[in-house]
């Protein structure tokens, strides 16, 4: 019963990570080159090279951006939509749209904001009277602007979740606070918040995933540029792997990729799971 | 929300008013239908439909298995394939591109649907969420079904599978939502519109062929998102519910 799945998860996810790492060790190899054992050379390459940090420090600056600021929307839109209030289905709806939606699609459509001279940002500074500016060709704002983007996408999908839990505690809790005259922020703070906590480390785990996993939207906004001011590993992974077809240095970036992610995972299932208070 | 709705107002109107937002500009389809004609977008659902139904189908019946197995089953290395599974949580497929790429290669599959989807049939995700309810099932059940000489696949699919349905529902729903708007791996595997889904259609219609023309990019983006957009809003309420149920919180 277990063969099929397993199968095809070692020849696509473990096999893959063990060739990864041998290739990291060998040359591409070119026509009628074949690849050659050139030991550590591709890490070499990689610490000399001055767009793959800047990849990476894009990408981390990606990362702690987008991770905390989408989960706190989400958690703040999500305790908003739970109240009882008029127009709550339109809202929620409001709220989910970014999600269902391709981000390729999204992207489109952001693309058409932040385009210089009749762009609806430009637009609104225009009629403000504020300077022209091109958001995505200037290298300042690049970075913020796909960011800008992807906390838009992620803390409507962060929100579901944080609803759902919401939507099962026990109305009761609340009940029994406003008897002991605990005020909102109390209540959120005591009692709501630490039931969440399970929530909020799953949702920690998908936005870092995320936060190392999501270029879609560079390809359609800015293909990592200006002068790879808005390139994150994996686009750049990417460009290396198919556009450039290094395919050992691409491995080589793969290996730094996956230990990011894996070394993440064993510091959320050792350090974070034991701070959370389950039900 | 202001984007859709300005991506809303732009297709619906000439495209001299793509830009200027006057309440007076007359409505129009003919956005809709000039992108329609402007890319192979029937064969782009088509291939995206397709490939979503593939791969949930896929996901579902091998998840099942599996979960089944470690759910019920005591076998030696039981935990050491557990943890072999959680590993993909982390490392998708997706950023292992090159290597299953030459994998691709290998087995002549490039530039074909089964290519999108085969590293995705076994869902770490799925197993793990129907291993646990899976687990909550009392094993009394498991038991009156095997005394009543049901065998172990009967016993399955009549009393585990039923007993799970939010789990799979909501596993279904984001598992459509994610293969429909998924993005670069099918553009890697793919370099022709026989194989090409909506999104990597997407992206080429709007970067080479056309310039800038917005009304028919934006035209062309309502029209791919549509029918999960649809879907959702029809099936919102339950979309939350069994995200309660299925206890993903």
């Amino acid at each position: 019963m277990l063969l099929p799945a397993l199968v095809l998860l070692l020849a696509f996810t473990h096999w893959p990570i063990v060739s990864t790492l041998v290739d990291s060790f060998f040359s591409t190899p070119k026509g009628a080159r074949a690849s050659v054992w050139v030991g550590l050379d591709n890490y070499a390459v990689m610490v000399a090279d001055p767009v793959f940090w800047k990849a990476m420090r894009n990408n981390l600056w990606f990362a702690g951006v987008t991770i905390p600021l989408s989960i706190s929307l989400a958690l703040v839109m999500a305790l908003w939509v739970n109240e009882r209030m008029l127009g709550r289905a339109f809202l929620r709806m409001a709220y989910f749209t970014p999600t269902v939606l391709p981000m390729i699609a999204v992207a489109n459509i952001w693309l058409f904001f932040y385009t210089p001279q009749y762009g609806l940002l430009e637009q609104i500074s225009a009629a403000l009277g504020l300077p022209s500016h091109n958001w995505l060709g200037s290298p300042s704002t690049a970075l913020g602007a796909v960011t800008l983007v992807a906390v838009w996408k992620e803390a409507g999908f962060f929100m579901i979740f944080y609803l759902a839990a919401l939507q099962s505690q026990n109305p009761s809790l609340r009940e029994a606070a406003a008897i002991e005259g605990a005020s909102r922020w109390t209540f959120f703070w005591r009692v709501q918040w630490p039931l969440l906590m399970p929530t909020t480390v799953f949702v920690l785990v998908n936005a870092f995933i995320n936060g190392f996993r999501m270029v879609d939207h560079l390809f359609v906004l800015t293909r990592g540029g200006p002068d790879n001011a808005s390139t994150l590993l994996l686009f750049y992974l990417y460009e290396v792997g198919f556009s450039f077809w290094d395919t050992a240095y691409a491995a080589a970036i793969t290996v730094v990729l996956v230990s990011i992610l894996v070394g993440m995972a064993l510091l959320q299932f050792f350090v974070l799971d034991r701070k959370v208070h389950y039900q | 929300m202001l984007p859709l709705l300005y991506a809303v107002w732009t297709a619906f109107h000439p495209a001299e008013f793509a830009t200027r937002l006057e309440l007076a500009a007359p409505l129009t389809l003919d956005n809709f239908r000039r992108a329609w004609l402007a890319a192979p977008f029937a064969r782009y659902f088509f291939n995206t439909t397709l490939l979503v139904a593939m791969i949930l189908a896929a996901q579902l019946l091998l998840a099942t298995l599996a979960a089944y197995a470690f759910a019920r089953y005591h076998f030696r290395g039981r935990n050491l394939a557990f943890a072999l599974v959680l590993v993909q949580l982390m490392v998708m497929p997706d950023i292992l591109l090159v290597e299953n790429y030459k994998t691709m290669a290998t087995v002549g599959l490039i530039d074909s649907l089964p290519a999108i989807g085969l590293p995705y049939f076994a869902s770490a995700f799925a197993i793990f969420l129907l291993r646990q309810t899976f687990m909550s099932i009392p094993k009394e059940l498991d038991d009156a079904a095997r005394v009543e000489g049901a065998s172990a696949l009967q016993t399955l699919w009549r009393v585990y599978v039923p007993l799970a349905k939010p789990v799979y529902t909501a596993f279904a729903l984001v598992s459509v939502s994610f293969h429909w708007n998924n993005f670069l791996w099918p553009l890697i595997v793919t370099n022709s519109v026989n194989a090409r889904p909506l999104t990597v259609g997407l992206q080429i219609f709007s970067s080479v062929d056309q310039g800038i023309d917005w009304s028919i990019i934006t035209a062309a983006t309502l029209l791919s998102s549509a029918p999960l957009l649809i879907a959702f809003l029809l099936f919102q309420r339950q979309f939350v519910q069994s995200f309660m149920r299925a206890g993903i919180k």
